[in-house]
């Protein structure tokens, strides 16, 4: 499969991505900086990775989801491709409209930098897929505006249609409101798009995907991925 | 960064061109936390400040704008606002001319 990771200045987790990706696929992911105007023939994923596009000014991701880029994987999208967002690049694909809502600065207006469990609401989907539905991980977080918010129509309509991905629990799986550290609206920590092949997550799975890095909980997404293009 | 494509900018020399000053209030909309003004509030509370209600917080932007009829202007405005400087899902705004 073909992954290409967007590059925008101010990213700093393309590298951690494309190891992860590398590691589930095989295949070595190109890097594509944001002022070019499309994607390379033959895409199969297009993956905005985490960092601090364009200093956070503004809003987090605001500028970035108005590169020249994005019309291009607004295109892709809408098409059907399949599009991977974590941390910031969560943050520009709310920004550029391709997934509902907003994310706010934290409740506690603290960056947190720690170690997060997370439940998958939604096995069936192809980044989730080497999951048991329920199962609960470890992952990393490091954000400061990660306080996911969609009004009520709208979180109702994510619910009902199971495009909840993953929400933050106790290492117990409860959705308490201690887990839920930056305050997200029913303990969101990732969603779908209605046709479930755009992904946007706050954690950053692709930082627990080696025993050396202290654990591969987060390997299944990157597994997830490499079986639904083995198969299609 | 030698070799970075950043896109030139276009900045306008404002002391030869007749301009009109737009500024874009942006706030929270009613229902969206915000904790910054929250932590104002508490602060405010904590300096002897009392009968301070809620606080929010907000940003505004000031545009010097080449567009000097004021309709036409406010529209430009408008646009920018929507399409940028705001985040309609989760900001309101407001545009005033000066």
């Amino acid at each position: 499969m073909n992954a290409v990771i967007l590059l925008f200045p101010g990213t700093n987790r393309e590298r951690d991505m494309a190891i992860a990706l590398e590691k589930a696929t095989g295949r070595r992911p190109t890097i594509l900086f944001h002022s070019e105007t499309s994607l390379p023939a033959g895409t199969d994923l297009v993956v905005l990775p985490g960092g601090f596009s364009h200093g956070d000014y503004l809003r987090c991701g605001a500028m970035a989801a108005r590169s020249p880029i994005m019309p291009a994987v607004a295109g892709f999208a809408s098409k059907g491709g399949h599009v991977l967002g974590v941390c910031n690049g969560f943050q520009i694909l709310t920004e550029a409209g391709l997934l509902p809502g907003a994310l706010l600065r934290n409740a506690s207006l603290r960056f947190l930098s720690m170690e997060c469990h997370l439940r998958v609401e939604n096995a069936a989907t192809p980044f989730t897929n080497h999951w048991q539905k329920g199962a609960v991980f470890r992952a990393p977080m490091a954000h400061g505006d990660g306080n996911y918010f969609a009004d009520d129509a709208t979180l109702e309509a994510l619910e009902k249609d199971g495009r909840v991905a993953f929400r933050y629990v106790t290492p117990e799986g409860e959705a308490t409101e201690a887990a839920n550290r930056n305050g997200a609206r029913n303990n969101i920590a990732g969603i779908l798009s209605e046709n479930g092949r755009v992904l946007g997550l706050m954690p950053h799975p692709e930082d627990l995907v080696d025993p050396l890095m202290g654990g591969t909980d987060g390997l299944p997404l990157f597994e997830s991925i490499a079986a639904s293009f083995a198969t299609a | 960064m030698a070799g970075a494509p950043f896109p030139e900018q276009k900045t306008m020399p404002s002391a030869e061109l007749k301009t009109l000053k737009a500024r874009v209030t942006v706030m929270p909309k009613a229902g969206v936390l915000d904790p910054e003004g929250k932590a104002i509030g508490h602060a405010l509370g904590t300096l002897g400040f009392n009968g301070v209600g809620e606080v929010r917080t907000g940003k505004i932007i000031e545009l010097e704008l080449t567009e000097t009829d004021p309709a036409a202007a406010r529209a430009q405005a408008e646009e920018m606002a929507r399409k940028l400087l705001a985040n309609t899902v989760i900001e309101s705004f407001r545009v005033e001319l000066a």
